[in-house]
């Protein structure tokens, strides 16, 4: 059996599979997620890569069954968590897995931090929360988290609030605060989107460490391929709801099957085309409330089949690690 | 902050002596002559000219402001035409009641409206905020005059519930006078039997006073909770795995209790000076009644007595409203306003 990167199917964290959420507006049904499946193996890091509009971060809120309701509802799908389907537990039993075992980092720091309170407080209640401490102890926990995160003079920073730090500040905050009760998984939604390129880097390399001393896994949301390669074990495409392709890093990089997933990596600006005009892939995300028949991604293809817009390709497997939603491959 | 109450202060007398200019000219342009209220208009003239003399009418308007104003530093604000007798010492009769009601209604409206506007808001659309809302419409459209008679009409005459008129029990001696508002009066004497009668006399007009402010405050309340239930930071929260209650009534509540607050400064000054008709149907012994009377009379210094207290009233209100500001938002701070 091939492995790559340690990928040992038998400790499995998070699986996903079939999940289908909508959002029920007024003009119509959202069918913001149509077909979503994959799997985070314990200790592994998984990039959710797409367009805006792809449905990465309602995958994402749909794991912490954090979507709005309503308008939003999960359909139907399992996310199994430690073998237990999340779907099913109650309100009451997700308060204690989020913040606990599940974390959440935001794409913008700015505003995911409470305004009227100081930082310090903001910490401490979700370490009182989860790990029953006294006030002192959380404390004490709370001031060992703002200096892993690197955060100077940690005890003067506690009594900040929000709009007397940096961006790059506030979101160092948000990952002490997200890891400050050792989850087994992070969700991170797009974390360096909102903070200037030098910080991007900085902001990376940290949750990237952490990650590695405290052995948790993650899920990587972005629309950075470059940050993919650099953090990520596996891959996941995403395009109008669906997992397009689903594979380790590399492969993914050198052997790319999807058509769509090809469009991003020649999207990439490279050394070697510098003055050539940027590869683009031409159309724009399609409307989800009435989405393309048959594969959604069908009116941008290049490789468009009269099947495409008839059928919904079903999951082709190229090997155990990697499969492609695409007629091209049957 | 010193520098900012110093400010605000300064800026509040500033206010008073436009308010001042502003009453004093238009009592003196309103056509009416309070000397010929006064004698019934069977005055000859000899005696017209020598009241108007008394009274110093016949001098100049700005001379005549002049001289108020003098009084006005010592705390003299003239003799009431009607009752003969100081103004300040007719405000010190009658303020007090009205402070107390007015005082009593806006706590009672932010008892009632705030958790209303929380709850309509957590339970968005549900029979409990579609009752809320009814009952916030009813009370920004109904009107004061109309709602005392009917709560009269349920609570005194049906029920027999609660007294209709009055601030106490004819059979009860009021409370020592300490400060004058009859609960505070009463509490710190021990005089409990004295407390009990006000406090069911106050219920009915506090209630009748205060309904349109509980309205609005339960619509602001319930608009700001929803504004910020769909913030960011409260979808940390919630994904951080802190509890609903948490949420609701700490972390979101301190957010959408600051627009609320400015409207509690406003309504307090539209109570204080909206008491008028409220008074008049419960019979409540307080300013807005003694004001009416004045200005039937042309009580010129009475109705400018009144007015500058309760200019003066509102704006300390809402100085105090400021003030609060800054506990519930870090992000003002008073001394860099310089």
């Amino acid at each position: 059996m091939e492995k790559e990167n340690n990928l040992d199917e038998n400790e499995i964290l998070l699986e996903v599979k079939n999940l289908k959420t909508s959002f029920f507006t007024y003009e119509g049904e959202v069918k913001a997620l149509e077909d979503v499946s994959f799997v985070v193996n314990k200790g592994e890091t998984l990039g959710l890569v797409g367009e805006t509009g792809s449905g990465k971060s309602v995958t994402a809120l749909s794991i912490m069954k954090l979507i709005p309701d309503p308008p939003g509802k999960i359909l139907s799908g399992e996310i199994n968590f430690n073998g237990e389907n999340l779907i099913k537990k109650t309100e009451k039993e997700m308060q204690d897995i989020r913040g606990n075992q599940i974390s959440m980092i935001f794409q913008d720091p700015m505003n995911s931090l409470n305004p009227v309170f100081d930082v310090g407080t903001q910490i401490k209640q979700v370490i009182k929360k989860h790990q029953r401490k006294s006030s002192r102890m959380a404390k004490k926990i709370a001031l060992e988290m703002f200096k892993k995160v690197g955060l100077p003079d940690p005890e003067h920073i506690m009594g900040k609030y929000p709009h007397e730090l940096s961006g790059g500040m506030q979101q160092r905050v948000m990952i002490a605060t997200a890891l400050s009760c050792h989850p087994q998984l992070l969700i991170a939604d797009e974390p360096t989107t909102a903070l200037d390129v030098t910080i991007q880097a900085q902001i990376l390399k940290l949750i990237k460490n952490l990650r590695d001393e405290m052995s948790s896994s993650m899920l990587l949301i972005t629309h950075d391929l470059g940050v993919v390669a650099r953090v990520c074990d596996r891959v996941a495409v995403m395009y109008a709801g669906n997992i397009v392709e689903y594979a380790p890093v590399k492969k993914l990089f050198k052997n790319p099957s999807h058509p769509y997933t090809e469009g991003l990596l020649k999207a990439i600006p490279r050394r070697e085309s510098r003055g050539e005009k940027l590869k683009i892939i031409k159309g724009k995300v399609p409307n989800l409330i009435t989405p393309p028949s048959g594969c959604r991604f069908h009116p941008r293809c290049e490789y468009k089949m009269d099947v495409c817009s008839s059928t919904i390709p079903p999951r082709k497997y190229i090997d155990e690690n990697h499969y492609v939603k695409c007629h091209l491959q049957f | 902050m010193k520098v900012f109450l110093l400010k605000r202060l300064f800026y509040t007398v500033l206010m008073l002596i436009g308010i001042s200019i502003i009453t004093f000219t238009l009592s003196h342009v309103v056509p009416g002559d309070p000397v010929l209220t006064m004698l019934g208009g069977r005055g000859t003239d000899e005696q017209i000219e020598k009241m108007r003399e008394d009274l110093g009418l016949n001098k100049p308007i700005h001379e005549q402001y002049f001289i108020y104003m003098k009084g006005l530093i010592n705390f003299d604000l003239g003799e009431s035409i009607r009752t003969k007798r100081d103004v300040t010492a007719d405000l010190k009769n009658f303020f007090p009641a009205t402070f107390e009601l007015s005082t009593f209604a806006i706590i009672l409206s932010i008892i009632l409206g705030i958790p209303l506007g929380i709850l309509s808001a957590v339970k968005k659309d549900s029979w409990l905020d579609q009752g809320a809302r009814i009952f916030s419409l009813l009370g920004v459209s109904m009107p004061v005059f109309w709602l005392g008679l009917l709560l009269m009409a349920l609570f005194y005459n049906h029920l027999h519930f609660l007294p209709s008129s009055g601030r106490i029990a004819m059979f009860i001696m009021p409370p020592r006078d300490i400060t004058g508002l009859y609960l505070v009066d009463s509490l710190i004497t021990g005089n409990f039997d004295a407390f009990w009668s006000s406090l069911q006399h106050i219920i009915l007009p506090a209630f009748c006073l205060g309904y349109l402010s509980t309205a609005q405050i339960a619509r602001m309340m319930r608009s700001s909770m929803l504004e910020v239930m769909n913030q960011d930071y409260i979808r940390s929260s919630y994904s951080f795995g802190l509890s609903e209650k948490l949420i609701i009534f700490k972390l979101a509540f301190k957010n959408a209790f600051i627009p609320t607050l400015t409207i509690i400064g406003l309504s307090y000054g539209s109570l204080l000076s909206g008491a008028v008709l409220t008074e008049t149907i419960f019979s409540w012994p307080g300013i807005g009644r003694y004001v009416v009377e004045s200005m039937l009379f042309l009580d010129f210094p009475a109705v400018m007595g009144v007015t500058l207290l309760i200019a003066l009233v509102y704006s300390l209100a809402n100085l105090f409203v400021d003030l609060l500001y800054g506990f519930f938002d870090p992000r003002i701070k008073y001394d860099e306003i310089n």
